[in-house]
């Protein structure tokens, strides 16, 4: 169970989030949709510890994570697994270094049984025999799914998603979705997905959630938000540039 | 005390804070056994066997201008047979440390910098933290370590080289007797000014790799945030090793001479 009870950040003179409250239960898959730039990548580094906040608490199974040290939370990080914007391989090391990164320092594991579990999370993420290919050589899908195996292989208990879908095409955002379904039924895991990705979002999540103006502005089932008639929703949902041409 | 911290002053007084935190924090990394060997190892050779012609061409050309110089000017005092002594003097406790240190930091400094600045603007090191793994283990201790061993090899070679250069000046350019160079070199170079090159190249290598390491964890967003870094790696790690030469002469001469 992830919660955020009033969460401030700036960065300099620019407020990011302004009182952000959320709770995420165990093994629910949430959706966190608002503006570019509005904050949502921010707010999704906070229930990692990537980011400290200015004020207010961030807990996770019951645990203040929030002032935690960087070592206190590499333990807290191993309950996590994360697919980032950009994927953020290593790109010095292969698919299978990447892969099994998280195995590289975990002597109760052989070598034999890394390259399995590699080659199962590859297996999952449909990129068989890619182990000695080098993130450079992959597309843009790929590497996201490069990225979403090496967030998986060590069966987390709650995976974060920034952004999964943006910058690729339809058929590969489609392919990326259906992964994070499957993530989500297979592992029993508890998803946050960052996204404006509407299609993505109504797919992959239970609950909805809007940011806007550094709040959590709206929530509910992805039925409810899509057939909400709060005009600054709507405006979100149909992808309007002007509030004067929403309705 | 505000005023100050606004300045250019509080800026490089807080630079300094922060490396000396992630000193502290390498270090303790490093009492840890944090480090995996790979790791290490690809530093070494990184560092080391991939510095090897910038060393070699850095320490044989200073000991042979230094020794043509030599020449010259002792020539003049009918001393022309101390050539090599003030060559692998000078060699030993001052030109090889502080040349192959700056030469390491144009070629090792900026590519520590630009490969972790490179990471943190793609948030590779994010990855790495969720990943349940500290920054510090797996990017700044192998570098730091790896500077420290290689450095003091790397600073025996281009003295030896160097030695070496300015013996074959001395003797085929210029025709000083090889027997009262060697006898005049080995006469006048004591063990301290080794045991002084040695440990100036292993802080020079530690320098090096912190420097580089801190400006590439700590570089600006985008392509001139990480170029930016680069040259600050470069240009801050030269004018550490310059600095920290003149205290460390004074204090290992003090220690050694004394």
């Amino acid at each position: 169970m992830i919660e955020v009870r009033d969460l401030h950040k700036s960065f300099g003179a620019q407020k990011i989030l302004d009182g952000v409250n959320l709770r995420i239960e165990t093994g629910e898959s949430v959706v966190i949709i608002g503006r570019s730039g509005g904050g949502k990548s921010v707010l999704l580094k906070h229930l990692i510890g990537l980011l400290q906040p200015d004020a207010g608490e961030v807990l996770v199974d019951g645990e203040r994570i929030d002032g935690m040290s960087e070592r206190e939370l590499l333990r807290v990080r191993s309950k996590f697994g994360m697919l980032f914007q950009s994927a953020a391989l290593f790109d010095s090391l292969t698919v299978a270094e990447n892969v099994g990164f998280a195995f590289r320092r975990n002597r109760q594991i052989s070598g034999d049984e890394i390259a399995r579990r590699v080659a199962m999370a590859l297996e999952l993420v449909e990129l068989p025999g890619t182990e000695n290919k080098k993130p450079s050589e992959l597309s843009g899908g790929m590497r996201k799914r490069v990225g979403l195996a090496r967030a998986i292989v060590y069966q987390p208990q709650i995976v974060l998603y920034d952004e999964p879908t943006t910058g690729l095409d339809p058929i590969v955002s489609d392919s990326i979705d259906k992964l994070i379904l499957r993530v989500r039924d297979r592992f029993k895991v508890t998803s946050v997905v960052v996204t404006h990705d509407m299609r993505s979002a109504r797919r992959v999540g239970q609950r909805i959630l809007m940011l806007h103006e550094k709040k959590i502005y709206a929530a509910g089932t992805p039925d409810e938000i899509f057939n909400s008639t709060d005009p600054i929703v709507r405006r979100f949902i149909d992808g309007v540039s002007d509030i004067q041409y929403a309705f | 005390m505000n005023f100050l911290a606004d300045t250019w002053v509080g800026a490089w007084v807080e630079g300094l804070g922060r490396i000396a935190l992630l000193a502290q924090e390498a270090i303790g990394s490093f009492f840890r056994f944090r480090v995996t060997w790979r790791d290490l190892l690809y530093q070494i050779y990184f560092m080391g066997v991939k510095s090897q012609s910038v060393v070699l061409i850095t320490g044989a050309f200073t000991g042979m201008v230094l020794a043509a110089q030599t020449a010259v000017q002792f020539h003049k005092v009918k001393m022309d047979t101390a050539t090599l002594a003030v060559v692998s003097v000078s060699m030993c406790s001052e030109l090889g440390p502080v040349l192959t240190g700056l030469m390491v930091a144009g070629r090792v400094g900026a590519a520590i910098a630009a490969e972790i600045g490179t990471m943190r603007v793609t948030e590779q090191i994010d990855a790495l933290r969720t990943l349940a793994t500290h920054p510090v283990d797996y990017l700044v201790v192998p570098r730091l370590m790896a500077g420290v061993m290689v450095m003091p090899l790397l600073t025996a070679e281009a003295i030896f080289v160097g030695i070496g250069a300015g013996y074959l000046v001395a003797s085929h350019w210029y025709g000083i007797d090889s027997t009262y160079l060697w006898v005049n070199m080995l006469k006048h170079t004591a063990d301290s000014d080794v045991a002084i090159g040695l440990i100036k190249g292993c802080v020079y290598g530690g320098m090096v790799a912190l420097v580089g390491c801190y400006k590439g964890m700590s570089c600006g967003e985008g392509a001139e945030g990480v170029g930016k870094a680069t040259t600050e790696a470069v240009v801050f790690s030269s004018i550490a090793i310059l600095i920290a030469n003149f205290f460390l002469t004074l204090s290992l001469d003090a220690l050694f001479n004394t």
